[in-house]
């Protein structure tokens, strides 16, 4: 078991997300960063599915009431072992009594750590994505233990770790394919999206990112339809809303993009203020 | 069968099919039947199939290696007589308390309107709405059929929280607030039924091809009602609805 000390700005319980469910409007959900989520999971030899705990903006410590086997990845917020610094990427032995904690940031916003086994927290639908209304649990509390599987393995089967693809972190290109109403827009309304920078406003959660920048929009108003994580919405202002994993799963605004599922976890690692530019692929 | 449709590869996962673009019962059953047909043949590669008032979206497990291979093989079915699914449909009969302590927008529709209190809840319970889809929120049905005498624009500033079970009128559609949520919609009365539960096996019992009637009840009968939902002994009226 693992008891929550500080549990953070906004940390919850993610695997691949529940699929199945989008016809009686259950959203997706699932990591954010699913390329750093599924590290984690590899590293220790975990299933694909297995649960990790997504982290955003650090500040979490976690007192491991059990010896565990652990895995950090995504965004580096000076990871420490009681006092020491440990290192992101690698699987790490944590002893009983000792307090996992999170600092300064050095890279990216959104953490993952995986444990060995995965963390058990309660299956709602096919899956311990946290989301409102569907698992009891929406956000990490102090004080509350997580679940984890009583393990006896202590060793990884390789203590290798992996140097980390920089540009997961730094990239300004978001790439993307053309959304079913891309069509409509004029040229110059086209070479607006393909050549503006666009800024992270302050307006983002797992929901979606509304950017700063504003298109001319003169589309006609569309009836409502279905929209994926990844789904470019231009809204009546001007403003794009890029949705993101706990995104609903119709919309009515038109879906001028749908980035690529890489394009959803490099954004995940990108905050307020933070720019890029869409980079559109022919299919 | 009957459209013209147009098949969109809509990013690396999915296939977006369109109908012609209108709100009409007819799309709805043949979107219902293209979707029974398509789980009935080839898909177990499908994770979800997500309808629209004119849409069928298609989001498969993996990468679509051969898009244009997949649209092919969907017009191919498309092109031979569809699957009807062998389930009935239901009318359910939804009871909603219409009294001044729910339906907290009911005197502002009436000013705007120039409609009594009394003539919008007979003209709101007198329609039978269709069931198009479910979206939004999980458990949010959209309907079709509102008296256009009703349409009504959404609030200008919206609640930051409407009650579960609020009933309203959003523009030209009429829906039951499944969850607590913020939400511009005129509120118009309130409903004790659960549109979503996650304890039940089907969270949702309403399906798209199914309709809802409103019956209106008084405060005493939404508080026998709302008992009955949560001991779980409440079950709601029904009737097949016959093609």
């Amino acid at each position: 078991m693992i008891r929550v000390l500080t549990a953070g700005f906004y940390t919850t319980i993610q695997d691949l997300g529940r699929v199945g469910f989008a016809h009686i409007g259950v959203p997706v959900s699932g990591a954010m960063d699913g390329y750093s989520a599924q590290l984690a999971n590899q590293l220790l030899s975990n299933n694909r599915h297995d649960a990790v705990l997504e982290m955003t903006f650090g500040n979490c410590r976690f007192l491991f009431e059990k010896e565990q086997l652990i895995c950090i990845t995504g965004a580096d917020f000076s990871p420490r072992i009681n006092e020491a610094r440990v290192a992101l990427n690698v699987p790490l032995h944590v002893k009983k009594g000792a307090v996992l904690s999170f600092g300064k940031q050095q890279y990216g916003v959104r953490t993952y750590v995986a444990v060995k086994g995965g963390f058990k927290s309660e299956k709602v639908l096919h899956s311990r994505s946290y989301y409102v209304g569907i698992t009891k649990e929406i956000l990490l509390q102090k004080g509350m233990l997580l679940p984890v599987e009583e393990q006896h393995q202590f060793t990884a089967k390789t203590f290798s770790s992996v140097k980390i693809n920089e540009a997961h972190f730094q990239s300004s290109r978001v790439c993307c394919y053309e959304g079913p109403e891309y069509h409509l827009l004029s040229e110059s309304q086209k070479r607006a999206i393909q050549k503006t920078l666009f800024t992270i406003s302050k307006e983002h959660s797992r929901m979606g990112y509304r950017l700063e920048e504003s298109i001319k929009n003169d589309l006609p108003s569309m009836l409502t339809s279905a929209v994926l994580p990844g789904t470019v919405q231009l809204t009546p202002s001007g403003k794009l809303i890029v949705l993101m994993r706990d995104c609903q799963v119709t919309g009515g605004y038109p879906r001028v993009l749908q980035l690529t599922n890489a394009a959803i976890d490099i954004l995940a690692q990108k905050t307020t203020g933070d720019q890029f530019i869409f980079e559109l692929l022919s299919l | 069968m009957n459209y013209n449709l147009t098949y969109k590869p809509f990013g690396e996962q999915a296939i977006l099919i369109e109908w012609p673009s209108r709100i009409d019962l007819k799309i709805s059953k043949d979107i219902i039947a293209f979707q029974h047909t398509i789980q009935q043949l080839q898909h177990a590669n499908i994770a979800d199939s997500i309808i629209g008032y004119n849409t069928l979206t298609l989001k498969y497990n993996d990468d679509l290696k051969d898009v244009d291979q997949e649209i092919a093989v969907l017009k191919k079915t498309y092109a031979k007589p569809l699957i009807v699914q062998d389930v009935t449909n239901f009318s359910w009969q939804i009871p909603v308390c219409y009294e001044k302590e729910f339906g907290i927008d009911l005197q502002e529709i009436s000013d705007k309107s120039s409609l009594s209190i009394d003539e919008i809840i007979r003209l709101h319970t007198a329609s039978t709405y269709g069931v198009y889809f479910i979206g939004f929120l999980p458990g949010f049905l959209y309907l079709g059929g509102l008296n256009e005498k009703l349409f009504m624009e959404r609030k200008s500033t919206p609640r930051l929280q409407v009650a579960k079970g609020a009933v309203g009128i959003g523009g030209s559609q009429t829906g039951i607030y499944p969850t607590k949520s913020a939400g511009g919609w005129n509120i118009i009365g309130k409903t004790p039924i659960s549109f979503f539960d996650i304890e039940n096996e089907l969270p949702c019992f309403a399906n798209p091809g199914d309709e809802i009637q409103f019956v209106p009840v008084s405060v005493a009968d939404y508080k026998r009602i709302e008992e009955q939902v949560l001991a779980n002994t409440y079950v709601i009226n029904k009737t097949a609805i016959n093609d």
